[in-house]
């Protein structure tokens, strides 16, 4: 998974690493377990992507978190840089 | 000691010799965050919390125990349930209070949407509290899912009342002071006597915008209120809320943020008007910045503005004003210009201590 810069914090300033999961749902919670509190800066609490959260699967992107992932996906998170 | 500063990108610890005349700013932490609140404990003097976002990540809280040397985000943050009925989702922690002197872990955090939240180990991990976030009334009170104020509707002055844990105050704006004596399982609306000039109604029992509430620690029957409609204090039992701004000038008016207390004497708040006509500007009453202090309970009041500026265009939130306790007392204010002003004589004479600073949010001694 590639790590927008606002999020490197969490992932001791690793740009990529590594998550498993079928979906991106199970992607990020993995993810959260890695890097605790990583998830709830992305995804609020009804399990909604916050507004300005992007995520592509491949070339392709999503913002619905049961979208399938397959083993070799390269999965990116960005973000519009909001605020100014 | 010094003060912790909340701006729009960052927190700064600027720290104070013993006579409070040297000044010293430090570096700033989290550079590029939105720090709506941050707060020290004053049971230990050493915590302090940040409540934290950025315009593109979720709100979090972190702490510190170390005057921000290391920081350690809470491993639950405040949140509404989730799959909640009403499917409510935080934006931001807007403000954050220190709980009950006897309870040392406790903190209580609120939010936007107008959420309130707790901590019992000392903001590491949050819960909600359901007897305000799912009260019958809560939808209507807090007018959901309207969100009626320019940046959203908040929760804010959480107030512990010092003799009883469970007697708890809090603000919405918009949508009232509510008031529970059963540690946060029910609430009643605390409105009478206070204006709400934008409904048909003016003095409807919910509904009004309390800008910032407070307790009188040494006094706990006394509140005042800084209202968009106007400055009030309440003396219980009594639940009437008396509106002591009709003793400010008229040109100045008695709209504003903040409102902070005298530490030691009940009878003494400072306020800092803004102007509230037309199409409410917010900044100082003809561009002339001013506090106001009452001595007599509001009875009456008096301009400070012995070295503020003559002229300038800035507003002071309603976290951005507060006090120390020392002797005279220290006032002091953020501004949105990002500056920072203090007194050390209770107001009598001002200089800025603090300047080139991000959009300040609040101003807490510690």
């Amino acid at each position: 998974m590639r790590i927008p810069t606002p999020l490197r914090s969490y992932t001791n300033g690793e740009p990529v690493v590594q998550a498993t999961g079928g979906t991106v749902d199970e992607l990020l919670r993995d993810l959260d377990r890695r890097y605790p509190g990583i998830r709830f800066r992305m995804v609020d609490e009804q399990g909604q992507l916050r507004t300005h959260m992007k995520v592509f699967v491949g070339d392709e992107m999503t913002r619905d978190l049961t979208s399938a992932v397959d083993p070799a996906s390269e999965v990116t998170l960005m973000q519009a840089l909001s605020g100014g | 000691m010094g003060l912790i500063i909340g701006t729009r990108k960052g927190v700064f610890f600027l720290d104070a010799d013993a006579s409070r005349s040297t000044w010293t700013l430090g570096e700033p932490h989290f550079l590029g965050h939105i720090a709506q609140h941050v707060m020290v404990d004053p049971r230990n003097g050493t915590r302090v919390l940040a409540a934290m976002r950025t315009g593109h990540l979720g709100p979090t809280v972190f702490f510190s125990d170390d005057r921000g040397a290391t920081w350690h985000e809470a491993s639950r943050p405040p949140a509404f349930h989730s799959a909640e009925r009403l499917a409510r989702s935080l934006t931001a922690v807007f403000w954050l209070t220190p709980g009950h002197a006897s309870e040392p872990g406790v903190w209580f955090a609120g939010g936007s949407p107008q959420g309130l939240f707790t901590s019992a180990d000392g903001g590491d991990t949050w819960a909600p509290v359901d007897g305000w976030n799912d009260h019958p009334n809560w939808e209507t009170w807090a007018e959901w899912p309207e969100q009626n104020t320019p940046d959203g509707s908040m929760l804010h002055s959480v107030i512990v009342d010092p003799r009883d844990p469970a007697h708890m105050y809090l603000g919405l704006s918009s949508g009232g002071v509510f008031e529970t004596t059963d540690r946060g399982t029910d609430w009643q609306p605390l409105n009478a006597g206070s204006e709400a000039t934008f409904f048909p109604d003016p003095y409807p029992e919910f509904g009004q915008d309390p800008h910032c509430v407070r307790l009188h620690p040494l006094q706990p029957d006394r509140l005042y209120q800084q209202n968009h409609c106007g400055i009030y204090r309440m003396d219980r039992p009594e639940g009437r809320w008396q509106r002591i701004g009709l003793a400010m000038p008229t040109e100045i008016g008695d709209i504003g943020f903040p409102i902070e207390l005298h530490p030691r004497d009940p009878d003494t708040a400072w306020v800092f008007p803004m102007d509230g006509t037309d199409v409410w500007p917010r900044t100082s009453p003809d561009g002339r910045p001013a506090v106001y202090v009452t001595r007599d309970a509001g009875g009456s009041w008096r301009r400070l503005d012995n070295g503020l500026p003559e002229r300038a265009w800035f507003t002071v939130k309603r976290q951005a004003m507060t006090v120390d306790d020392g002797g005279p007392v220290g006032v002091y204010f953020g501004t949105t210009s990002g500056e920072v002003w203090a007194s050390t004589d209770e107001g009598d004479s001002w200089r800025c201590i603090a300047q080139h600073l991000p959009e300040i949010y609040s101003v807490e001694w510690a």
